[in-house]
This record gives C-alpha cells, sequence and structure tokens, in this order.
C-alpha cells in the first residue's frame, strides 16, 4: 500500500471517529446542563476546553454562550475540530482514497457530509439539536460497520482501526479530565455542600453517557455511580471498547499487522504501562490533571512515530490536524 | 402532459431517434413509445432521481475558475441514444483501423521516418510540431505501439453517417463517465432493459487491464501496474481514482514514485516496490523535470530515463501526440492505405490545411462559413465558430492563420446529429457527438458505443464538459428485439 494512501486513510478514520466523538459529547452535555443546580460554574466553555480549542475560539467569538460554542463546534468551517470540518476532512481523504476503500463506504461517507452541509447549523436551536447529533452518530456507526464488514481486512483496514482506535483513546482521556478536572470543581464551588452530592452523580453519569458507557458500567461496578470506579473503569477497563485501555489494545493488535512497526509498538507499550499502573485513589485527590496532560502528550508521540515509519515525509496540499 | 413526438422537431438535422414528425427509428420505437406513455410529472421525477444518484455516487468532474476549484456533478440526460448494432460493427471496424495506422505512424516518426521520405506526409509538419518529442527517437516501445489509449470524436451529418472529428491520443479522458452512465441508466429505468439487447461496456476495465499487463517489460503473472494522476485538483480526478479502483491497480502521484538504478519504484508502507508499467495521466511536458519542464512537481524525475531504457511501460507513450494534432488528422486516410494497404473504413471530416496556400487563401476567404481549428488544442479551446463569430473575431483568427500557417486547419460547419433531451417541459432536440475508446496492445479492443457528448444549450455545438456540456448513455442495441 502506498504511503501516502495510507496517510489518507488514516486521517479519514481519525476524522470520522472525531466528528462522532464530538456529537456524542454535545448530546450529553445539552442534556446535563438542563438538569445542573443554578450557580453551578459550569459553563459552555468546557466544551471548548476539552477539543483544546480555546485560542480559535476566541479569536473569533466574544461571548461563551450556548449558541456561540455549539456553533464553534458543529458547524463552524473555521474551526477545524468542528464536527462539519471533521466530516469535510473526512470526506476529503476519502475521495481521495477512492480506489481502495469500499465504494458503499465512500457513498455513506459522500452521503454524512451532505448531510451535515445542509443540516449542521440547524442544531445551533436546541429543538432539532438532539436528533441531529444522532443520526451523525448513527451515520458513522454504519460508515464503521461497512468498513468492517465489507472492507478485507487488510492494510488499508489498519490503518483506519489504528487511526479510530488512537482517536479514541485521545477523547477518552479528555472527557475524563472534563469529569473530574473541571466539572466537579466548578459544581463545588458555586453550590452549597449539602446540594452537591446528588449531582455529583448526575456528572459522573453524564460522563459514561458521552461514551455510551453507562449501561456497560453498571453491569461491570456494581456498587453505586461515584468518581473513583468511573475513572477507573474508563481508564482501565478491558472490555468497555471506549475505555483508554481496551482502545490502546486495538491499537496495538492494528500496528502488530504492520511491517517495520517496532518504533510505534515501543511507544505504545508505553502508554499502555502508564494507563494499566495509574493508582487512580491518589490521582483523584492529587496530579490527575498532570496525569491526564502526560497521558495525552504519550498517545500523541503513537502518532508521531506512525507517521514517520509509514506516511510520506510531505504530502501535498494537505493539512489535516492531528 | 406528455411527450408529443409529433411536436418534436430537430429541422434538417439527423435525428437519432425520430426519423420524421410522430415516427421514431425503427430502433427507438420501444423507447419513444414508453417516454411517451409517462406523465411529464413522472419523466421529472425520474430525471431527479438520476441527479441523486449521481450526487451520492460522488460522480464529478472539477472547473477551473477564478474563484477556486469546483467540484461538479456531472451533467447527465436520462434518455438514452441508441445506435443500431450492424452500423455498430462498421464503425468499430473502422476505429480499430485507424487506431493501427496511426501507430504504425507514430512508430515511423521516431524510427526510419519512411513516409516522411515518401514524401506521404511532409517532413515539414513533423519538424514544426509542438508534439514531437525529440528524446523519442529511436525508442521501440512493446508491440511498436505508442498510443494504446484513443478516444476518436465522432459525429454524424444530416445523412447519418459517421465521421471522424479528431483522435485524442495524448491523455483521452470521458470513459469513466460512460461506465457511470450505464450504472445510472440501469437505476432510473431499469424496465427498459427488459425490452432491448442492449450490449454490457463493464468489460473495459478488464480490457485495459489486460492491455496494460501485457506491455510490462518484466515477464510476470502479476506485474504492478499503476495509475498516475496530476492529484486531486485535476479535472479528471474522478476518472483516474475510479479506473485505478476497477483494474485494483495503485492510485500514484508523482511524489509517490521515485527512481533509482534507472528502475521504477513507488514508496509503499513495506518500502519501496518496483512498478512495471504506468499509466499516465499527466501530459508529456510535466512527466520528467530533468527531461522536460524543470519546474514540474507532478512528475518524476528520471522517469524517461526508465523509460528510454525500457524498465518501465507507459501509456501513452511520451511523444504519441504527435498524431494528435488537427493538421496531421487531414493524413490519416493516407497513413491508412500507406501501412496497412487498406481502404478507410471511416471517413475524416472534409478538410481544409492552412499550410498550402490555396487551401489557405480559400480558408481566408470564407471565415464566416469554416470553424478554423488550432493544430494543438484539445477541450474546444482556441477554434473560431466561423459562421456565429463576429467580424472582430474574424480579423483576429486571420492574423493567426497567417502569422503561423502550419498551427491551423479549417473545416466546414458539419451539422451534428441530434437526439431528445428532457427539457422542463418535455423533450427537445439537443446535437450531439460520441466518443469510443479505442485500446491497442497485442491487440485492439473497441468499446461498445462510447460517452456520448451533448451541447445542452439550444443550437450550440459545443459539447465539452468544461463548457456547459453533457452527456447521455449511449446504447448499442441487437435488432431482433424481444
Amino acid at each position: 500500500m502506498l504511503s501516502r494512501v495510507a496517510e489518507r486513510i488514516y486521517w479519514l478514520g481519525r476524522y470520522l471517529e472525531r466528528a462522532e466523538n464530538t456529537a456524542r459529547l454535545l448530546n450529553v452535555y445539552s442534556t446535563l446542563l438542563l438538569d445542573l443546580p443554578r450557580g453551578a460554574k459550569i459553563g459552555w466553555h468546557t466544551l471548548v476546553d476539552i477539543t483544546g480549542s480555546h485560542a480559535e475560539f476566541a479569536d473569533k467569538y466574544q461571548a461563551t454562550d450556548e449558541r456561540s460554542v455549539i456553533r464553534f463546534l458543529l458547524s463552524d468551517t473555521s474551526n477545524f475540530s468542528s464536527i462539519f470540518s471533521s466530516l469535510s476532512m473526512a470526506r476529503e481523504n476519502a475521495r481521495t482514497t477512492r480506489e481502495i476503500i469500499p465504494s458503499e463506504a465512500w457513498e455513506q461517507i459522500n452521503n454524512l457530509y451532505l448531510f451535515a452541509r445542509e443540516n449542521a447549523s440547524k442544531g445551533v436551536a436546541r429543538g432539532p439539536r438532539h436528533h441531529l447529533l444522532n443520526q451523525i452518530i448513527a451515520h458513522c456507526q454504519q460508515i464503521a460497520g461497512l468498513f468492517a464488514g465489507t472492507m478485507s481486512h487488510n492494510s488499508g483496514y489498519n490503518f483506519i482501526r489504528i487511526a479510530r482506535s488512537l482517536e479514541r483513546a485521545d477523547m477518552t482521556t479528555r472527557i475524563v479530565d472534563v469529569g473530574s478536572v473541571t466539572l466537579l470543581p466548578g459544581l463545588t464551588e458555586g453550590v452549597k455542600s449539602e446540594q452537591i452530592e446528588p449531582f455529583e452523580n448526575m456528572i459522573w453519569m453524564a460522563v459514561l453517557n458521552s461514551l455510551s458507557a453507562y449501561q456497560m458500567y453498571r453491569q461491570h461496578v456494581l456498587d453505586r455511580v461515584n468518581g473513583e470506579d468511573v475513572v477507573t473503569f474508563l481508564l482501565q477497563d478491558r472490555q468497555f471498547p471506549r475505555s483508554v485501555v481496551h482502545s490502546l489494545a486495538k491499537l496495538e493488535t492494528g500496528l502488530q499487522a504492520l511491517p517495520n512497526n517496532d518504533a510505534a509498538l515501543v511507544e505504545v507499550t508505553r502508554v499502555q504501562n502508564m494507563a494499566n499502573h495509574a493508582d487512580i485513589p491518589l490521582l483523584l485527590q492529587q496530579g490527575l490533571l498532570e496525569y491526564i496532560d502526560l497521558l495525552q502528550i504519550r498517545i500523541a508521540e503513537v502518532h508521531a512515530r506512525i507517521t514517520q515509519t509509514w506516511f510520506l515525509p510531505v504530502v501535498s496540499g494537505q493539512h489535516q490536524t492531528p | 402532459m406528455r411527450i408529443d413526438w409529433k411536436t418534436y422537431d430537430p429541422g434538417a438535422f439527423y435525428d437519432e431517434l425520430i426519423s420524421s414528425p410522430g415516427h421514431a427509428r425503427r430502433s427507438g420505437r420501444i423507447l419513444a413509445r414508453y417516454l411517451g406513455s409517462l406523465k411529464n410529472e413522472e419523466l421529472q421525477q425520474r430525471k431527479t432521481a438520476a441527479e441523486l444518484a449521481i450526487k451520492a455516487m460522488g460522480i464529478s468532474f472539477t472547473v477551473y475558475s477564478e474563484a477556486g476549484n469546483i467540484d461538479r456533478e456531472w451533467p447527465f440526460d436520462i434518455i438514452p441514444r441508441i445506435i443500431t448494432q450492424t452500423q455498430w460493427r462498421s464503425t468499430s471496424k473502422g476505429l480499430e483501423q485507424r487506431l493501427r495506422a496511426l501507430n504504425c505512424f507514430i512508430h515511423d516518426v521516431y524510427n526510419e521516418q519512411k513516409i516522411l521520405k515518401d514524401k506521404v506526409v511532409p517532413a515539414e509538419l513533423i519538424a514544426k510540431s509542438a508534439n514531437f518529442r525529440k528524446e523519442c527517437v529511436g525508442m521501440k516501445p512493446r508491440f511498436n505501439v505508442w498510443a494504446h489509449i484513443c478516444g476518436t470524436d465522432l459525429i454524424r451529418d444530416t445523412n447519418g453517417q459517421f465521421y471522424v472529428l479528431e483522435d485524442n491520443l495524448r491523455v483521452p479522458s470521458g470513459v469513466s463517465y460512460m461506465l457511470e452512465n450505464r450504472k445510472v441508466t440501469k437505476r432510473v429505468f431499469p424496465e427498459l432493459f427488459e425490452n432491448y439487447n442492449i450490449l454490457p461496456i463493464t468489460e473495459y476495465t478488464t480490457q485495459l487491464f489486460d492491455m496494460l499487463a501485457a506491455t510490462s517489460p518484466r515477464p510476470l503473472d502479476y506485474p504492478e501496474v499503476v495509475v498516475l494522476t496530476p492529484g486531486i485538483y485535476n479535472s479528471a480526478y474522478f476518472e483516474h481514482s475510479f479506473l485505478a479502483q476497477r483494474m485494483g491497480a495503485e492510485l500514484v502521484e508523482g511524489g509517490d514514485l521515485v527512481v533509482e538504478d534507472d528502475c521504477v519504484y513507488m514508496r509503499t508502507i513495506n518500502g519501496l516496490s518496483r512498478v512495471d508499467v504506468i499509466y499516465r495521466r499527466i501530459d508529456d511536458m510535466f512527466l520528467d523535470p530533468q527531461v522536460f519542464h524543470p519546474d514540474s512537481v507532478l512528475g518524476v524525475p528520471g522517469l524517461m530515463r526508465a523509460w528510454l531504457k525500457g524498465n518501465v511501460a507507459l501509456a501513452n507513450a511520451p511523444g504519441a501526440g504527435v498524431a494528435d494534432d488537427k493538421v496531421i488528422y487531414t493524413y490519416v486516410p493516407a497513413m491508412i492505405k500507406y501501412y496497412l494497404g487498406e481502404e478507410p473504413l471511416l471517413e475524416n471530416v472534409p478538410s481544409y490545411l492552412c499550410i498550402d496556400e490555396k487551401q489557405c487563401k480559400y480558408v481566408l476567404e470564407n471565415l464566416d462559413k469554416l470553424v478554423v481549428k488550432p493544430a494543438n488544442e484539445s477541450g474546444g479551446y482556441g477554434m473560431l465558430m466561423g459562421p456565429q463569430a463576429s467580424r472582430k473575431e474574424r480579423e483576429e483568427f486571420a492574423r493567426r492563420i497567417k502569422a503561423n500557417p502550419r498551427n491551423y486547419m479549417a473545416q466546414p460547419l458539419i451539422s451534428l446529429s441530434t437526439a431528445p433531451v428532457l427539457g422542463e417541459r418535455g423533450a427537445e432536440p439537443r446535437h450531439i457527438d460520441l466518443r469510443p475508446f479505442i485500446l491497442q496492445g497485442s491487440d485492439t479492443y473497441v468499446t461498445p458505443g462510447g460517452l456520448t457528448r451533448v451541447a445542452m444549450v439550444k443550437g450550440s455545438y459545443v459539447v465539452n464538459s468544461s463548457q456547459g456540456g453533457g452527456s447521455k448513455d449511449t446504447w448499442i442495441v441487437t435488432e431482433e428485439e424481444r
């Protein structure tokens, strides 16, 4: 397989996963905020922080109100991480690898893009938002299914799988970050302490829901929903497909099937060790923020190693956003 | 409201479906009757369905404009064009004959130049040809074939006879649209396929791959065949990708290839991997910056060296464009006699050469009746449509012709045939041409039918998609109707 094609198909995988994850996040967050007590210092801006695009947002928007944030993350074409931008980039990468991905998958990606182009801006209003986001999520799932079911599980498929796992691991760390580092303190600062407990519970449920993890968590953890168990579940559970450890294992399997994989595998093992051996109770008391930052940097190292090993030094005309 | 073929009036032109008011040609009767049975609403629904299918399948082409490049949906008319197999059989033989002669000519020009020495073609034409590549002199590609893929444009005059308008021997495009048009028609009018025996066309990509594989310099069971594209911003990128996909070949850009020890390799995730055959969709001048345009980033440094050493096959071969010249075109009937000893089965459109003094005088005196074409343009650019041009445009052209007579030829305005196109209120006649695709390797192959291009504007003769033309599915049907 050509290095250039490998690179584009890898980005196709990442952008599709990113669009889906962002849609999940917006969905859950929109519902969560309706339930929070007045005074809680949790705002829409948290969403911008999660996607790590604070500077881009500040350049363009004055207010951090719901409309601005949702527009920025959903339909803004100047924000490279918006759902619509991710889908356009996914489509562009698919368009330029049409010769190797199944035509049905291309048609679906193209359709999803056309759908988003037509409808994304409608999601700024609360009414249609939920339905719109669910459609995008369902569509992404359908495309992932098409790849799994109609594409030979060859190098091309491996790159999609690797990309998806890497993007997913990264997004899960961000969501854990938000739950424990931003949401909880925001809640405890602005609300009377006797009110906190039910909301704390609710926040952790929302965190789980954003990864469709609530049900699986309840089956796995018998205790009531609490911070320590949720963070442990999302970081270290081996069976839940969106947990960091599980995503890293999938990433590793994908890499093992590729040639010249030594350097990339070393890097993945480092992240895996870090995720597996984390002392969650301790980190929750202190240092979780730094820990998660470091975890994200390590994941970015894996990406850098993949780029060095298999892709062309410079791919012309492509501006991808890691 | 329904289509009433009695009010459909193609005027003096040969219409492919309707022979006289209210009467369809024999082969088109079922189609005409069927179309006439549908309400206009239903027809419009089918039209919308086709547009949606084209959008969903992502069948597009790129239009260059100052505001940037726009990826446009492929323009398509849902009423198919019908040609009988009997008519097609002789046309197809004529096309094969033509390409065989053209390949003899190209090979001769780069080797012994017998045809020039025998003064059948003036040597001066080659000396002044913009498409003659001196770097190719002495080269002997496999089977002595230079133009492996040819797209020949055919038109029909008022009697319905086919004429050759031009041969595209450099990087002819359109075949993917021919194939996709059939797919769309199957989605839109599945019921029509029950009543007609239509020759299938899907075989093309297999034929193309086999032909390309046969030119491999290494005797392998599975030579590495790649399609070389200028990239996603090229107007025909869709086609490059389409063909690569259908052949299961890698679609490469210049940056993916590298020449080492005079062999061509592609950069893959496994490291460098040898390439045997390149179906290149890049013009000669961009192929190799070491030999042609030094600042080309589309090509591959050293590619020409690898080709001249016989370590890689290029289709079409560099320099094949020497025969894709509107002046050389006028000599094709003579080439057929000279090389093959046969009478041409297909006629050229009558042409006047400006390089000939007498003919040039005639051209200058009759600019208002003629179509003047430069020798080396494609896509319908740089032409003068005499009857429609302003006096100022004609004067400007007269100046250009006098300055460089070798570069121009002229033809009478041939009345292109028409076919019904579905407009908002029903069927209307529009002018069409036909581009069949011919392959030559160890053997020759002609597509059954080809790409029918349509001038979508009433009265217009301009069928190029870059200038607003559309297209139709083209059916070669056997006479026995079920």
